[in-house]
């Protein structure tokens, strides 16, 4: 068995530690013209340079060696670093809800192995007990890594896959799902099993982190906790999103799966509810629901697994100028389905019109929604619309573009028919499309105006 | 009553025994404490130098450096709560867990001047702020260091809230270093770039409020290895790296810019940090008592292990007691029971003459108990009475009731704390932990200093474990054209500046002033241009203008430059250089008032020398009429004085008695 012994060392500076004959893991001296550094030499993130050495000090710090200042080095020891997560066992408390969480790749749980930096997720009840001690109190935990994908790379054949394995679970009688998940995607996949997964007696829960569990201020644990109190405990039957509301730690929202989007590329209240008012708030120990109208808990296991996805569907983001061979190329490779994210109530310009009917003749089903995010697709109100209307473009309400493009999606996995299709699209699962926005749904309120700095100052957002 | 008592126990007072055990660990005051006196106890200290550097700036966001604000002031307050991460080996870090146990709810306070999303890790950091990293290679150089070929940023575990990350981002810059003190060199472990932490606003019960206006700040720390042995030997090295910081003129002054976390140990002892003294001043007084402070426990250890045959098996015992059952009128007791506060007392076996045991000048090891009561169960001070007081706050027939309620020994002492229903649990095991720690000897941990000398606990000392690198960022390359480029433009070291005013005769009580306020380049010039007397521009500078500093208001707007367009000025005008000493005050307090009005503002008129010469004779005869004395010299002070007004900036002293000589 051949080991890397210079792990993620490249070109020249690989060259220079089997000139020396120093190891990763060797402790090492090394005389330079700046100096003599000793400390262990530590393997190499794979897209740095080729033109360092890295070492861990004596303090717990790594410094970068310059290899051109090297004028001799020696390897005085040897210590590999053989890290493990550490395990407990997950305890069993009779009475409590089970639980079971679905790993898909992304790291709810880690730690950093302190001497690479490397993120090395906690999965298993075990390492998951050691890292959140908190979840025994809430419920009997078990899990099972389904796969092991970026957020980004989770696509339609994750998704039946979830779909498939969740209703085994109901049907062998769990109390509740979550599902650690990435967050970049996580709206999306929300959409895909509330489409795949209808009817379910149990909540099932998306959850994920914007800092990773490694750092003490993570937002991992309490989400984990959040979720699995929602998860364990609360009487909302439904594919939810449970995320922080205000960044700070106090409070998590649970999202309704077809109505949630990430907002933010960094801050942990990232997910908002669109064009409606979240599901309900948890906290350890309780859930407010703000929604009264949700699918409530029951004890029976009748669940609907509708396991389908056409993939030749796609989004288009409309922009001024955009040219009909955007369209044209791809009726050309195939494409089914095409969501148009529009402008204002619903628009594109004069130049693809013509692209457009091309498409809707060849038998793509096209779907407008609006790039605003909040509000309703309007084709009457406008010729524009009107004449768009009249080449095929259906509108899609204010169902969000990317869980447009997952139910159309899911609906050409089922169906080719026209009419199928628009009629699936346009009859709501669980409140992708709503009959009406309250006003309260949509709230971005802007900073420096007296009433809102004095809302943030008192109310911590 | 008194009659069947053994002599021991009818001589001990807890007064008697705090004299008694301080003179039996041989404390003596620092003022009298001599170099034989530091190595019989194995005096050992280092230091760790903080240094905020002038930069626009901060470290790893875009937001101004330097600005403060009142604690009040702020746009928007977010929660934290810090959670341990696991250390390698799969257990919490001492800090970590003890900062868990507190179940602190940390709260910062956002101004929208001084912070963006970053500060409260809500986006990752961006770049290092190239110029802060400029700076930092600069002193790293005059540090004498190894530079670093690549700096890596690592992340430090702080989970007392004070980054609200939980950790602190940092990088080595150079390793292996010395500076140069009076009899000897001193090395340096490293020097790193970090970020600055939040300030704390305040600290009651279960919750923290820290502001974020410093958070974010560049900051270098300077280490040195424990290699000074006397308190005065630790100043001096913690004054030389603070003037060679200074002596770059990249660095911030003032209140909090620059702070030493001072590491101290004596023979048989343990690494104690005391963090962020502000004032030099203070280091040989702290450093002083808490090598005593650890020696004394070291005593403490002795006699408990002496006494208690199995120290494994002590455990405290403790029970609820009922105010309605004991005579404790003292008001932080009835305060407590308003809120519902439960009263509990606390058997401590074998503890007797322990607990008013000398710890530190007006401390005792009662104190130790009462300091992790406050930090770790989150009970504000007082927070217990115990059967030792210095100070007795409720008579001693209660005690004399809890030891019946305890079936205790006369060697037993007693503790009455109390405490919210939550808080008992965590107030118990700390009472019980500090005991068993005190079998071992000096617990490992930071304390905070106060200007008395006197320290208290502040945490536990962090492990090793807890650097990790920076995920977030690229590692940053050095390379030799950079540095060599940075070598050109570092001042001269700080021990050859001091060689220099030696050799310039300039008076030693200057240097202290001449360096903190980094006047030495001033000094340099002003002698290298204006071919000044060395000795009158360091006294002008270094007890002149420390003069003026401690005697008026100063406007903003006075920058030390001035003085070398004042004393420009005179030569110029050519105009005696000693009128520069009446005119300080006035350029020191009106530094915008352009010269020439400031003359007229001392009442200065220009004479010609002959003028003022002429008027010799007169005076001459006039003293003759008045005629005091026959003395000549009497008769020139007398003229002299005369003409002092009209003298002053139009001719020298010495040449005036030289004319009243020979006129």
């Amino acid at each position: 068995m051949s080991e890397d012994i210079f792990q993620g060392y490249k070109g020249k500076a690989l060259e220079i530690l089997k000139k020396y004959n120093v190891r990763v893991w060797g402790q090492a001296t090394i005389e330079t013209t700046r100096g003599v550094f000793t400390g262990t030499v530590l393997p190499r993130a794979e897209n740095d340079d080729d033109k360092h050495i890295v070492l861990k000090i004596i303090t717990g710090y790594n410094i970068g060696i310059d290899i051109i200042t090297i004028k001799d080095m020696k390897e005085t020891g040897y210590q590999k670093a053989n890290y493990k997560i550490p395990e407990k066992e997950f305890p069993y408390t009779k009475g409590m809800p089970s639980v079971k969480l679905f790993g898909t790749g992304g790291t709810i749980a880690s730690r950093l192995d302190y001497r690479t930096g490397a993120v090395i997720p906690a999965f298993s009840p075990g390492e998951l007990y050691g890292a959140v001690p908190e979840l025994a109190d809430i419920c009997n935990l078990t899990t099972e890594k389904i796969f092991a994908v970026f957020s980004e790379n989770m696509g339609p054949e994750q998704y039946k896959a979830l779909a498939i394995a969740i209703g085994k679970e109901i049907e062998n009688g769990i109390d509740g799902i979550i599902i650690g998940h990435g967050t970049d995607t996580l709206g999306h996949t929300a959409a895909a099993l509330t489409f795949m997964i209808q009817d379910s007696p149990i909540p099932i829960v998306l959850v994920g982190s914007q800092r990773s569990s490694d750092r003490p201020s993570s937002d991992a644990a309490l989400n984990l906790m959040h979720a699995a109190y929602t998860a364990g405990h609360s009487d909302i039957a439904e594919v939810m999103v449970c995320m922080f509301g205000p960044t700070s730690d106090e409070y998590g929202f649970l999202h309704r799966g077809t109505r949630v989007r990430k907002m933010h590329s960094s801050y942990r209240s990232t997910f908002r509810t669109i064009g409606d008012v979240p599901l309900a708030t948890v906290k350890r120990g309780e859930v407010k629901p703000i929604k009264k109208d949700y699918n409530p808990r029951r004890k029976d296991r009748k669940v609907k697994i509708l396991p389908y996805f056409e993939e030749k569907v796609t989004i288009v983001y409309y922009y001024p100028n955009m040219q009909p061979d955007i369209i044209d190329s791809l009726v050309d490779n195939g494409y089914k389905g095409i969501v148009i994210a529009g402008t204002g109530l619903g628009h594109v310009n004069k130049p693809i019109y013509d692209a457009i009917e091309r498409a809707s003749k060849k038998g793509v089903h096209i779907y407008m929604t609006v790039q605003t995010l909040w509000g309703f697709v309007h084709m009457f109100v406008y010729d524009t619309g009107r004449d768009l209307m009249a080449k095929g473009v259906i509108p899609a309400e204010n169902m969000i573009p990317e869980v447009a493009y997952i139910k159309l999606g899911w609906a050409l996995g089922q169906t080719n028919d026209p009419k199928k299709v628009k009629e699936i699209m346009l009859t709501p699962i669980n409140d992708e499309t709503t009959s009406r926005e309250p006003y309260n749904g949509y709230l971005i309120y802007q900073g420096g105006v007296p009433e809102v700095e004095e809302f943030i100052k008192k109310f911590r957002k | 009553m008194k009659k069947d008592k053994s002599p021991e126990s009818i001589e001990f007072t807890p007064q008697k025994n705090y004299e008694q055990t301080r003179q039996e660990i041989g404390y003596v005051p620092r003022k009298k404490a001599t170099k034989a006196d530091y190595e019989r106890i194995g005096f050992m200290s280092g230091l760790e130098v903080h240094q905020q550097l002038k930069t626009k700036e901060k470290l790893f966001c875009h937001c101004p450096a330097g600005i403060f604000h009142n604690h009040n002031d702020y746009n928007a307050e977010i929660i934290r709560h810090m959670r341990p991460t696991l250390s390698e080996l799969g257990e919490y870090d001492g800090t970590a867990l003890m900062e868990y146990k507190t179940r602190k709810e940390i709260v910062y306070r956002i101004n929208n001047k001084t912070a963006c999303t970053y500060e409260i890790d809500d986006t990752p950091p961006f770049k290092v702020d190239r110029e802060a990293l400029e700076y930092a290679l600069e002193i790293s150089l005059l540090c004498k260091l190894n530079i670093v070929g690549e700096v890596h940023i690592t992340r430090k575990q702080y989970l007392d809230g004070s980054i609200p990350t939980g950790f602190q981002r940092t990088a080595i810059l150079g390793v292996e270093g010395e500076i140069p003190l009076k009899n000897k060199k001193v090395r340096l472990i490293q020097l790193s770039i970090e970020e600055d932490s939040c300030r704390e606003i305040s600290d009651i019960r279960h919750t923290r409020i820290y502001k974020t206006d410093r958070l974010g700040m560049p900051l270098i720390e300077t280490v040195t290895y424990p290699e000074m042995y006397t308190p005065d030997e630790l100043k001096e090295a913690a004054e030389y790296i603070r003037f060679l910081n200074r002596s770059t003129g990249r660095v911030r002054v003032g209140s909090g810019a620059g702070r030493e976390d001072v590491n101290v140990s004596c023979k048989g002892g343990t690494r104690v940090e005391i963090k962020g003294v502000s004032y030099n001043k203070l280091i040989p007084e702290l450093s002083h008592n808490e090598a005593f402070r650890q020696w004394a426990l070291l005593n403490v250890r002795n006699k408990l292990n002496d006494i208690i045959k199995d120290t494994s098996k002590w455990k405290i015992q403790h029970q609820e007691i009922d105010y309605r059952d004991f005579d404790l009128k003292y008001e932080p007791i009835i305060e407590g029971l308003i809120d519902k506060y439960r009263i509990i007392a606390v058997n401590l076996s074998n503890f007797k003459g322990i607990l008013s045991h000398f710890t530190q000048p007006g401390k005792i090891f009662a104190d130790e108990i009462a300091d992790r009561l406050k930090v770790i169960a989150c009970l504000e001070r007082p927070n217990m009475i115990h059967s030792e007081e210095l100070n007795p706050k409720v008579i001693e027939e209660n005690f004399s009731k809890i030891k019946e309620l305890f079936n205790a020994s006369e060697n037993d002492a007693q503790i009455i704390f109390w405490a919210p229903d939550k808080d008992i649990p965590t107030a118990l095991e700390t009472i019980e932990e500090r005991c068993k720690m005190a079998f071992k000897g000096v617990p490992k941990e930071t304390r905070k200093s106060f200007s008395d000398g006197t320290t208290i606990f502040e945490r536990v000392l962090p492990g090793a474990d807890r650097m990790y690198p920076d995920t977030d960022s690229a590692p940053i390359p050095l390379e030799d054209k950079y540095i060599e480029k940075l070598s050109k433009t570092v001042p001269t070291d700080v021990i050859d500046r001091y060689n220099q005013l030696k050799k310039w005769n300039i008076p030693e009580d200057t240097y202290t002033f001449i360096f903190r306020n980094n006047l030495y380049p001033l000094i340099e010039k002003i002698i290298k241009d204006l071919k000044l007397n060395p000795v009158f521009v360091g006294t002008f500078i270094g007890h002149r203008l420390k003069f003026v500093e401690g005697h008026y208001e100063s406007a903003n707007n006075f920058e030390y430059d001035k003085i070398y367009d004042l004393l420009k000025y005179l030569i110029d005008k050519k105009l005696e250089i000693q009128l520069s000493k009446k005119m300080l005050p006035v350029v020191y307090q009106y530094p915008k008032m352009d010269f020439d009005s400031i003359l007229t503002s001392i009442n200065f008129k220009p004479l010609p020398k002959e003028e003022i010469v002429s008027k010799i004779p007169f005076l001459k005869q006039k003293f003759q009429e008045i005629k005091i004395s026959n003395d000549d010299q009497v008769a020139k002070h007398w003229i002299m004085g005369e003409l002092q007004k009209t003298a002053v900036g139009n001719i020298a002293p010495d040449q005036l008695a030289k004319a009243i000589e020979e006129n």
